[in-house]
């Protein structure tokens, strides 16, 4: 066992690949939103799934207890992860189950990738991974000459169009089905021309599609949604049977997951398996979980690895506050909740996980330093949807104020002179510590609606307040305060009309207190 | 430093502010209130709530469900460890159906299996509640393979082996056993979130269950 850490803390090490958004959000945000189809096709998808997921949800009576139980359940994994880890490790291996790990995107791309040349193989299958995603997978083995054939059918659309995910569950839910049609007579060799936009025509089209790779395909690559610590038991979920086939069917099966995926105990999947189905999907349990521990001899694939992967794991662990972050199933319910997501989509945010989830997953695996993602703390109207929602319960909203914090104090120690912001918050410290002061401003009220002319909207602030009125306009201000109307109506003997323009309020306000 | 040892590091590292370690809350539901028959009552809802065919047949009538729902079938695979009884009325019917064995002996390959008209299992045990059927690879439900490249899966399930929650089946489970949770046939929701079924796993789903 080393013991380097003791003594020296180590500063966290952040992650890489398809973390970084490519752009700042608003920039991106902006861009997606002139796309109404892609508004329309969200709106459409997430009121569905919100809707499905409120009626399953309400079937338990015990669905609060569950939550609780799980939140904990993920809480004691992370304070004794080490351990954890190594149970999981000895008992998958116990069982002939090889583990590799990887300290970020890079080493676990070259992992997979010779793994796969000591195969001789040249195409694999996949069953839709967030891990893989992450790193980039996919593009990195097309650069080695190994192809790699997404088998999921919301995936196989997104690699076929040659787009990007844009939901962690549904990675083409901005697309509809007309849409898909188009892409399927497009890019699927020998697709039936008079294929409909159907659903289930079209997923039949995938079935005939995919079925030769997989009843002939020698090494697959998943991801994992649990580890379990105490039997070294891996799981899948899904519904297709695409999961099944590449879990079942190769002679190589090589899991990609995330250090944070694993259960203390067997036991512990009766929580997570009630949660996760109707939290994601909204149904009451997904069509097919799929679960091996190292590798059954005469059953399913006989060279088994998985690959444990950091890639800035370690450093949003380091966070106190933003940890809990790693307790995440990755069920999508807040984004599928989320009022921003809804209108963006998934794309807006650039990196793998998008929405709620994302805005404080991605800066805490990359730092919030990382130019593109600290504008991603700011993609929340904060309303709170996304903790309600969360099936392990992540204070969300509480973690992308951490962040923000974070952000302007990383800003100021890179200007040294205190910023706008800093300036107005003294001023605000200033005027609101008395309401003398407070009124000595408000004094000031008429001269806005001044400045806002006749069309009563002011388009432009000056300095940094102008980075609000770049995005909306702000209504003029009244002519009096709610304070200067309230003193005039119960001052005796004064009666005013609100509205009217006063003279001077008494100043009989002092010692009130903000 | 290899990569485990440096990931371990930085995970103490991490970890440095040593973090209580909650006491887990198990207040959920961990066992049924529930009669024998509402528990069959609510299996076959959630099941046929899933486009599954659900037929409840008393144990004695099993051969003959079986027969039925596959006349008009040319061929079969079971595992080997399937009560034998099951298919005794498959047989005599002047041998038109092939049923294939697989066995630790003769294992079919994936070109047989893709050849089959349908598969035909026990199940280790149900959960009610969410309609899940659950196949460990004991015997008499064979390797995973054999329950999902044949488009038809025909499955029998003994009446006394429904439990109501999922806790319950857990308990009843090993594992590190193969396992493959079913609730229903293949299906997506990728399309507009539009539940369709019949994907890559079998895309029809029979249930007989046995009273
Ligand atoms: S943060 Fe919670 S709600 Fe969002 S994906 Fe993760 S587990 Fe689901």
């Amino acid at each position: 066992m080393s013991n380097t850490f003791l003594g020296m803390p180590a500063l966290p090490v952040f992650g890489h690949g398809n973390l970084n958004a490519t752009e700042p959000f608003p920039q991106a945000a902006r861009r997606e939103l002139a796309n109404t189809q892609l508004r329309a096709n969200l709106g459409h998808a997430t009121h569905t799934i919100r809707d499905k997921r409120l009626k399953v949800v309400a079937e338990l009576p015990d669905w609060e207890q569950m939550r609780d139980s799980g939140s904990a359940i993920k809480d004691a994994t992370m304070a004794n992860l080490p351990g954890m880890l190594e149970a999981f490790e000895a008992n998958f291996t116990q069982r002939g189950g090889i583990i590799h790990w990887a300290r970020d995107a890079q080493e676990a791309n070259e992992i997979v990738t010779a793994l796969i040349r000591e195969t001789g193989e040249t195409e694999v299958v996949k069953v839709k991974s967030m891990a893989t995603q992450e790193i980039g997978l996919n593009e990195y083995l097309e650069e080695q000459g190994i192809a790699a054939y997404e088998t999921d059918l919301a995936e196989l659309i997104v690699q076929l169009d040659h787009d990007k995910p844009s939901h962690i569950l549904v990675p083409a839910i901005h697309k509809n089905r007309s849409q898909v049609r188009e892409i399927f007579l497009r890019e699927m060799p020998g697709v039936d021309p008079l294929l409909t936009d159907e659903p289930a025509r079209l997923a039949e089209a995938a079935r005939k599609h995919l079925r030769k790779k997989f009843l002939t395909a020698k090494v697959a690559i998943s991801g994992a949604n649990f580890g379990l610590a105490d039997t070294g038991t891996l799981t899948v979920v899904e519904s297709e049977g695409n999961g099944r086939m590449c879990l079942t069917l190769p002679e190589t099966l090589i899991t990609v997951m995330g250090i944070e995926k694993l259960l203390p105990s067997w036991s512990d999947l009766e929580v997570f398996m009630q949660l996760l189905p109707r939290s994601s999907t909204g149904e009451r349990m997904n069509p097919y979980t799929s679960l091996w521990t190292g590798v059954t001899p005469g059953d399913g694939p006989q060279n088994v690895h998985l690959v444990m992967l950091d890639n800035g794991r370690t450093a949003a662990l380091a966070d106190k506050m933003g940890r809990t972050a790693l307790n995440c199933i990755r069920c999508s319910a807040c984004m599928n909740v989320c009022p921003v997501y809804e209108r963006t989509g998934g794309h807006a945010y650039g990196s793998t996980y998008p929405g709620p989830i994302g805005a404080i997953l991605s800066p805490l695996m990359t730092g919030i330093k990382s130019e593109e993602n600290n504008s991603l703390p700011y993609a929340s109207s904060l309303c709170g949807a996304c903790f309600d929602a969360c099936p392990v319960k992540i204070n969300i909203p509480e973690i992308l104020v951490h962040l923000r914090g974070e952000d302007i104090d990383s800003q100021r120690a890179k200007i040294k002179v205190p910023t706008q912001m800093d300036l107005l918050m003294k001023g605000a410290e200033w005027a609101f510590s008395s309401g003398t002061k407070l009124n000595l401003l408000e004094r000031g009220l008429p001269l806005g609606k001044l400045a806002a002319g006749r069309d009563k909207v002011i388009k432009k602030l000056p300095g940094i307040a102008g980075g609000w009125t770049k995005t909306r306009d702000i209504p003029a201000p009244p002519s009096q305060s709610f304070r200067q109307w309230w003193d005039k109506e119960h001052t005796p003997g004064t009666a005013v009309v609100p509205g009217m323009t006063p003279g001077n309020s008494a100043e009989n306000s002092e010692g009130e207190q903000a | 430093m290899s990569a485990r040892e440096d990931i371990m590091g930085r995970i103490k590292s991490a970890l440095r502010d040593a973090p209580e370690t909650p006491v887990v809350p198990r207040e959920y539901r961990r066992s049924s209130n529930m009669s024998a028959e509402q528990r069959l009552e609510q299996l076959v809802d959630r099941l046929e709530d899933y486009k599954a065919n659900v037929f409840v047949t008393p144990a004695a009538k099993a051969p003959a469900k079986l027969a039925e729902l596959l006349a008009g079938s040319s061929s079969i695979v079971v595992p080997h460890g399937l009560p034998k009884e099951w298919l005794a009325e498959l047989t005599d019917d002047a041998g038109s159906l092939a049923v294939h064995v697989d066995s630790p002996e003769r294992r079919l390959t994936v070109a047989e299996l893709d050849a089959v008209d349908a598969v035909v299992t026990a199940a280790a045990t149900a959960v009610s509640e969410t309609g899940t059927i659950m196949l460990d690879g004991s015997e008499d439900q064979g390797r995973r393979i054999i329950s999902l490249v044949p488009d038809r899966h025909i499955c029998l399930l003994r009446a006394g082996d429904i439990v109501e929650v999922l806790p319950e089946a857990i308990a009843r489970l090993e594992a590190t056993r193969p396992q493959t949770w079913i609730s229903g046939p293949s299906a997506t929701s990728d399309i507009e979130l539009e539940r369709v079924e019949g994907v890559h796993g079998p895309r029809i789903l029979d249930v007989i269950i046995l009273t």
